[in-house]
């Protein structure tokens, strides 16, 4: 077999895989067309954010919906992507002379403010924007990987495992909490100015980010379709159903548990990275355990087999939050609870549920019945003719 | 654990233990398999069968004792290299994927690209096609290939695990009461299927259903409480003391 056919192959299903490209299509002229024309760019820059959460949410589509591996530890690999960010913004922005007036001037002020002289060995790979692009896709990588490897060498998966990602998301957040110097303690990583002199604050810097996380969003969502139409796809489905019986096929469960693990960290690094870019700051606050957990939620409520549920899932939910805090400062949490006892009661399968067991049945029995009256009208005049 | 010596037969399980807390589940059993044989084991309740079956693929660590697969020990190996060597296993319940259809279930156990980068750029091509194809067809299930596997009868399930094994050219295959839950056509249905098989490969069932046991078994291995009874021809262990007194006595 070679590598040309292979990949054709694949691209081939994508691009014959017809809902997927309307669907595709779609969301791209509400993100690229109908929203940029149509909101301000206060809240353009707000549905930005919200799409690098549904990143995380694309992300737990893949290893919880299709691996069964529930993580409510996200939140840990999302903070890899956006403090590497935020390292290399504020390097930039804390140059010599606009920090002249610190004990150290050249160092980040918080580095400053808590006695730090010299600037940590670990903080020199984010001088350069290509080694920082670099690390923002590799770290989330190896952080799943060591993270989980033992766990899933020792099959340790299910609810035990979500408890373990919860711990580790909380062992984060106490680490940089605890070490101001070196990240910012419980701050985070403030005062973000510019990318490589391109100031981001600007509202057409924003437009501008708005637009390169629409189209990296996309462009991870035909990756994440890419997977799963290949045979790994059904063996995830497979392995998630009935684990044994993978492993009875001759299946090393523990290397794909690991690849998927890592896939959906990366995704999510990468929606970390770009929120950093459009929000202007990092902070633990941001990534910590109830994070992890809205994480979880928007891929709930949007439909944990559905990558396009996700991406509404996690805009629908953080607007929702949004209106509602703004509506009800003192009641948002309760309704917020609310709606999320709602879907999990009454839509299993969440948004994505609404579509494909009303929505579509409707259309395909109208499409049916669209399709059956004409044909049986020549029919009949055959009939007649013979 | 000894190594065992070197033995024509396919498979050779000597002297195998394990014990659960003290608790001796398999005692010191030893069988030997040859190759294109149909071996049947039987035996009342708690006789260690599905336990012995356990250990040779991996699924639980023996105590002490050797399984030799073509004079190769697999004893203590993971789980997927057993089966990579060409030992293949059915559960005792159905296990397939439900949220696939025929056909990707039989891809699944396709025995090519099973790491994560080989499955990633596996590729349907007229081979694999085929071979599913023509296990399809052997499993009474060709013109069910698109259907999802859930939606299966309980027997067309059975028979699409055991067309899974099929899929994957074993020379080793054990089942796990191949039959239970299936009507008597389709059982009989199931007996030919085997007794084909064995023409191909290697087999070892576990049985209950003693008619079925004589429709299909040439030579039998009667555990009982974790040590073999007997072992002989079908009449042979029908017509033995021990057997009698075992299944009936007490």
């Amino acid at each position: 077999m070679d590598n040309k056919s292979v990949s054709n192959n694949v691209f081939q299903q994508l691009f014959t895989n017809k809902s997927f490209l309307i669907t595709l299509g779609i969301l791209a002229v509400v993100l690229m067309v109908i929203c940029p024309l149509s909101m301000s760019t206060f809240r353009l820059n707000l549905l930005g954010k919200y799409l690098c959460y549904a990143f995380v949410a694309m992300g737990l589509v893949m290893c919880w919906g299709y691996g069964g591996i529930l993580s409510m530890g996200q939140g840990l690999f999302f903070g890899i992507g956006g403090y590497c960010m935020a390292m290399f913004l504020k390097l930039e922005a804390s140059d010599p002379e606009s920090t002249s007036i610190q004990t150290t001037p050249g160092i980040p002020d918080f580095m400053d403010w808590n006695q730090v002289t010299e600037l940590p060995w670990f903080w020199y790979p984010f001088k350069s924007f290509s080694l920082t692009l670099l690390l923002i896709l590799i770290l989330p990588v190896l952080a799943s990987m060591i993270f989980s490897f033992f766990y899933f060498k020792g099959r340790v998966n299910g609810v035990v495992f979500a408890i373990l990602t919860q711990s580790a998301v909380a062992c984060v957040w106490y680490f940089i909490v605890g070490n101001q110097g070196y990240f910012g303690g419980i701050n985070g990583i403030t005062d973000l100015k510019t990318l490589s002199g391109w100031d981001i604050r600007t509202e057409s810097a924003q437009i501008t980010l708005f637009y390169v996380c629409s189209v990296i969003l996309m462009l991870c969502l035909i990756l994440c379709r890419c997977v799963l139409n290949t045979r790994l796809g059904r063996v995830l489905i497979a392995q998630r159903d009935q684990e044994e019986r993978v492993r009875f096929s001759g299946y090393n469960i523990t290397n794909f548990r690991l690849f998927i693990f890592a896939l959906a960290a990366t995704i999510s690094g990468i929606g970390g990275a770009l929120f950093t870019l459009q929000v202007g700051f990092m902070s633990p606050n941001l990534i910590g355990v109830i994070p992890s957990i809205d994480m979880v939620i928007f891929t709930a409520v949007g439909g944990r087999l559905s990558l396009f549920g996700a991406v509404y899932g996690a805009v629908a939910v953080n607007a929702a939050k949004t209106s509602f805090s703004e509506a009800y400062p003192d009641a948002w949490m309760f309704l917020y609870g609310l709606v999320f006892i709602l879907i999990v009661l009454y839509l299993p399968k969440g948004l994505a549920g609404i579509y494909e067991d009303r929505i579509l049945p409707w259309y395909q029995k109208r499409k049916n019945q669209e399709t059956l009256e004409p044909l049986s009208e020549p029919q009949s005049e055959e009939g007649v003719k013979e | 654990m000894n190594t065992g010596n070197n033995t024509d037969f396919l498979l050779a399980v000597e002297s195998l233990t394990v014990s659960f807390d003290g608790f001796k589940a398999v005692d010191d059993v030893s069988f030997y398999v040859e190759k294109d044989e149909l071996r049947v084991i039987i035996g009342p309740n708690g006789a260690g069968k599905t336990t012995v079956l356990d250990l040779i693929c991996g699924k639980t660590k023996a105590t002490s004792g050797s399984v030799r697969f073509k004079n190769q020990p697999i004893l203590g190996a993971p789980e997927h290299e057993i089966v990579r060597q060409g030992v293949g296993r059915k559960f005792q319940t159905p296990s397939i994927y439900g949220n696939l259809t025929v056909f990707e279930n039989l891809e699944i156990s396709y025995p090519y690209g099973r790491t994560v980068w080989g499955s990633l750029i596996f590729n349907q091509t007229s081979e694999v096609k085929n071979r599913i194809y023509e296990v399809a067809e052997k499993i009474f299930l060709l013109d069910h290939l698109n259907t999802p596997a859930d939606s299966l009868s309980h027997g067309q399930k059975q028979w699409l695990e055991i067309g899974m094994l099929l899929v994957q050219n074993n020379q080793l295959i054990i089942l796990d009461e191949p039959v239970a839950g299936m009507s008597a056509k389709e059982r009989d249905a199931t007996a030919v299927l085997l007794n084909n098989l064995s023409k191909e490969c290697a087999v070892i069932i576990i049985e209950h259903d003693m008619d079925f046991v004589a429709q299909i078994a040439k030579k039998v291995t009667v555990l009982h409480l974790g040590k073999v009874l007997v072992e002989g021809s079908m009449e042979d262990v029908q017509n033995n003391e021990k057997v009698k007194e075992v299944y009936l006595g007490h």
